[in-house]
């Protein structure tokens, strides 16, 4: 494969487009609202109809609004179609023939749409995310020839560095810096590992990603094996994503038959293969040394901190870790240029950042913004407030390890340290709304039973401390809490994330924690007295 | 005390290998292995096609396994049970897996839980006497987007309510009954 | 090899560059409380009751796997410190069924030594009473996960100076257990070659020889060093 076939594919791919293209959304969201069917039953009506030199039907990954799926968008008249039926999708092509529909069309001018920026979903609800010729029709894998054929390793390192790019994971750790250390350290052997257990409930960004722009996950990490100088890469998926996992399987399979994937990629001295690695239901997997521990085929129980993966990784070799999110931006730092991704966001946190917008919320979907947008703009105007017009009381973000933002302090903007500071985090991205109906003290008691499932019982703290948080919080939440229970409780948080072995244990308490901050009052109201009054006493008015 | 060391101790393993040389899935789990070159760091993919084969898995699987990936039969149980997503006991014939995740929790799937164990009387994670029904949770499968969501025999459905759930699991419980969802 | 100098609990201390604080403490004559460690076996850092205040470092860090460097400023043993391993200790109290008075390792008992030093009075948070099996299968030793606290010592000597890997963890969390085999009567294993050495290296009561009473079990952990280094460095010091 060189520059010319490239461009060739293409050309090719693009000569064959057709006047009118209806891309069926066939992310897991359609699908399961009988996306399939609705692209089936449009493929049959346009042999039929004899369309087939006029229409395309494409299926292509996230459309973003899921909560009205299946969506099918129309160009190029763009139109986004919502609840589209198998038995009604035959309307559409009436759209195409000049007539009406009586189909739901979504508001493409509404903020859900219009204050979004794809970088990383730039892809995603246009390319056919089955097939390969379609992401490189839309220039795909150009950053990595061009990297691999005028850049030198440093030159892309510096790249990445200069764009401001932090780790889409949660904790924010700067790629480039990340990167050079992987440069950096001695060894023959190095692996690449994308992180794509994504176990936050709550979140689906990831999925998303890799169900509607596999090949983009793909070319990040052979831009960073060249750059750190690794031949092999693991991408470790959940089990829970099966669809994820076929679609990866067939972007590394097409790679590979096009000589994307293997040796000397593009003529270059670069050889790099990619294996999919299937978690098995291990929250803890997401930490980077558990998840190393378990592509080794072994308990995914994470080890202590240093060696740092980027030393010493799996098999003790230098190993780079990053998240789906972090990878699939790569390539359009490299296509676009450091600088145009560094003036996007805010002053230490650059480029946008994809949410999986859930819970109480009018518009339930994927959004990708730039860093720094207010998460009012994101829940009011993009998500449209709580259905039935009640009142926001909070938004989760950061999952089991994050917290709770009271709806008052809803005007902070997005980034990594601003969500710090509010004792919440960034997180891998999702976003759940809670409205008045919401208890929190019911969230804390939710996410600690999680933390407790999920601990992997190696470390003391987080084994035995998320058991005895979450009974403390069960008998708060029963009304047989008394304010020394709280208190018990709130000295565990405090030893339990001071203590633990691992990013787990350490944020385990942050939903108890935060929604202690904001939320006291829901705790105290259900304590009772300390000590049990004597019926006797009580009846004597003492 | 006299204690007899020497005794000499059953070699289970031999018997596994005996039973599985007659069935035909152990052959292609063997071959499977082959593929990943019986590498011992393959395990977790290893164990993933067995539950794929056979639904569950059992001893002789196991053991089976560690035989062929010269493991010892500690490592191999002590990493299937670690993943929740390993089956130890076989499962239901049909299966309905509530998502427990932060989005369909906030959005009744605990009341969705309830209603399913009151009508069939097993909790999460059981799979009711007659064999028909197992009813698991899930973390979190990422559909969130169309929370609540319950996953019947592997389709995902989405915005459930308790009354959606005990309807689609009604033709289950009749005996006899060949229909799953999506047919 | 050459050496570095750090303070612990501001007396300085010399110690050879790639040492743990833990061994340059020892050399030193401070006592760091630890569980999960064992000489003779690499360390795993899950006990959390080593835990060091260093100077510049925001995390508390352990002394079984944190590494000396020069100049490094540590504590050992400052109340924060000291609160949070009495909370640990009495965390392990609350989540078996650790009842001295009836354990075969009653005044021989890491666990019980480390709670009278910690001046653990009494456990503050509720007793789980979890509902475990007693192990009497084995012709020779015994296993009451009634009093294991899951250190992994057993696992990490059966693995790594015997070699027979018949021990390890299975399950997650608070379901963790120490297996033999398939989970199976320990009486029953394949693979165990009946050395004794996990029985050796137990912190508390849940390993014993079979027939020992009430305090009777001592545990001989140094023989495990002894093994170690007469193998690895063909040194056999009595």
């Amino acid at each position: 494969m060189d520059l010319n076939q490239l461009l060739a594919i293409k050309e090719k791919e693009l000569a064959s487009r057709r006047p009118y293209t209806l891309r069926c959304c066939t992310a897991a969201g359609c699908l399961s609202a009988g996306g399939d069917q609705v692209k089936k039953r449009l493929e049959q009506a346009v042999a039929e109809l004899g369309l087939s030199d006029q229409v395309e039907v494409r299926g292509v990954g996230c459309l973003r609004l899921c909560c009205q799926g299946p969506l099918v968008h129309v160009d190029p008249v763009n139109e986004l179609y919502q609840k589209v039926a198998p038995e009604t999708a035959r309307q559409l092509l009436e759209r195409i023939r000049g007539g009406t529909v009586s189909l739901e069309t979504a508001d493409l001018h509404h903020p859900f749409f219009t204050k979004q920026l794809s970088i990383v979903l730039a892809n995603s609800g246009v390319v056919d995310p089955e097939r390969i010729e379609s992401y490189i029709a839309a220039d795909g894998y150009r950053a990595l020839h061009d990297a691999l054929l005028e850049m030198e390793p440093r030159d892309v390192i510096q790249a990445i560095a200069t764009s401001g790019l932090r780790g889409r994971g949660g904790a924010g750790f700067p790629t480039g810096l990340k990167w050079s250390t992987v440069a950096k350290s001695p060894g023959t052997r190095k692996y690449v590992v994308c992180n794509a257990d994504e176990g936050d409930p709550g979140a689906f960004m990831d999925r998303s990603v890799l169900e509607s722009d596999p090949h983009s996950v793909l070319e990040g990490m052979a831009i960073a094996a060249y750059a750190v100088g690794a031949d092999q890469g693991y991408i470790y998926v959940r089990a829970e994503y099966p669809l994820a996992i076929r679609r990866l399987r067939l972007a590394i399979e097409q790679a590979r038959r096009l000589g994307i994937l293997g040796s000397g990629i593009f003529g270059s001295p670069l050889n790099f293969n990619v294996e999919l690695r299937i978690g098995a239901g291990a929250f803890v997997c997401g930490e980077e040394t558990a998840l190393m521990a378990s592509i080794e085929g072994r308990r995914g129980t994470p080890r202590p901190r240093p060696p740092f993966p980027a030393e010493s990784g799996l098999w003790g070799c230098p190993t780079l870790i990053n998240n789906v999110e972090t990878f699939a931006n790569v390539p359009a730092i490299i296509r676009n240029g450091a600088e145009w991704f560094a003036s996007i966001g805010t002053e230490k946190s650059k480029g946008t950042k994809v949410f999986a917008l859930a819970g109480k919320v009018k518009n339930t979907g994927l959004i990708e913004v730039p860093m720094g947008t207010t998460l009012r703009t994101i829940v009011e105007e993009m998500g449209g407030g709580a259905p039935g017009g009640a009142r926001i009381k909070a938004v989760q973000t950061g999952g089991p390890s994050g917290g709770c933002v009271p709806a008052e302090l809803m005007d902070v903007e997005v980034d990594y340290e601003s969500l710090t500071r509010l004792g919440s985090i960034m997180g891998s991205g999702g976003m759940i709304v809670m409205d008045e109906t919401t208890d929190m003290v019911d969230v804390a008691r939710f996410f600690m039973e999680f933390c407790k499932d999920e601990s992997c019982g190696k470390c003391i703290p987080c084994r035995a401390g998320t058991v005895q948080m979450h009974g403390l919080l069960t008998r708060i939440l029963e009304g047989k809490g008394t304010t020394r229970d709280l208190a018990l409780l709130e000295e565990l948080c405090d030893m339990v994330k001071h203590t633990s072995l691992c990013g787990l244990g350490q944020t385990a308490p942050n939903p108890v924690l935060s929604t202690l901050r904001f939320f006291r009052q829901e705790y105290e109201r259900r304590l009772k007295p300390d000590r049990p009054v004597h019926p006797v006493a009580l009846a004597a008015g003492r | 005390m006299i204690v007899t060391l020497a005794k000499p101790k059953q070699k289970r393993v031999q018997e596994v290998l005996s039973r599985a040389a007659g069935d035909k899935r152990y052959k292609i789990l063997d071959a499977h292995m082959k593929k990943h070159q019986h590498r011992q760091d393959a395990l977790i993919e290893i164990l993933h096609k067995g539950q794929e084969l056979f639904g569950y898995l059992d001893d002789d699987l196991l053991l089976f396994v560690a035989q062929r990936l010269r493991l010892p039969p500690s490592r191999v149980y002590g990493v299937a049970t670690f993943y929740h997503f390993f089956q130890l006991k076989p499962k239901g014939k049909h299966t309905c897996v509530v998502c427990m995740g932060t989005a369909c929790y906030v959005k009744g799937a605990d009341k969705i839980l309830v209603a399913l164990e009151g009508a069939l009387g097993v909790k999460a994670g059981q799979t009711t006497p007659d064999g028909q029904v197992s009813v698991l949770t899930a973390r979190c499968i990422g559909a969130c987007g169309i929370a609540p969501a319950v996953v019947y025999d592997g389709t995902v459905a989405p915005r459930q309510t308790p009354e959606d759930v005990l309807a689609t699991l009604q033709p289950w419980l009749s005996h006899g009954s060949e229909s799953t969802v999506g047919d | 090899m050459a050496a570095v100098t750090l303070t612990i609990n501001g007396k300085p201390v010399s110690a050879p560059a790639g040492a743990t604080v833990l061994e340059a403490a020892q050399d030193a004559g401070i006592r760091i409380p630890t569980l999960c460690h064992l000489e003779g076996v690499y360390d795993v850092g899950a006990c959390r009751l080593c835990l060091l205040e260093v100077a510049g470092s925001n995390k508390l860090l352990p002394a079984c796997t944190t590494k000396v460097a020069e100049g490094m400023e540590v504590w050992t043993d400052t109340e924060r410190l000291r609160k949070y391993r009495r909370m640990t200790l009495e965390l392990l109290f609350a989540e078996r069924n650790h009842v001295c008075s009836v354990c075969v390792s009653n005044g021989n008992c890491e666990l019980q030594t480390l709670a009278y030093e910690a001046g653990m009075d009494h456990v503050r948070y509720p007793y789980q009473h979890p509902q475990l099996e007693i192990d009497q299968t084995h012709p020779l030793f015994g296993m009451d996960h009634n009093r294991c606290i899951l250190c992994t010592r057993c696992v990490r000597v059966c693995w790594h100076i015997e070699g027979a890997g018949t021990k390890n963890v299975a399950g997650r969390g608070a379901e963790c257990r120490i297996i033999t085999d398939l989970n199976q009567p320990w009486g029953e294993s394949e693979t165990c070659t009946n050395c004794g050495k996990c029985v050796m290296a137990c912190p508390t009561g849940a390993l014993y020889y079979k027939g020992v009473s009430n305090g009777e079990m001592r545990h001989d952990r140094h023989k495990l060093e002894f093994i170690v280094t007469a193998r690895e460095e063909k040194q056999w010091i009595a």
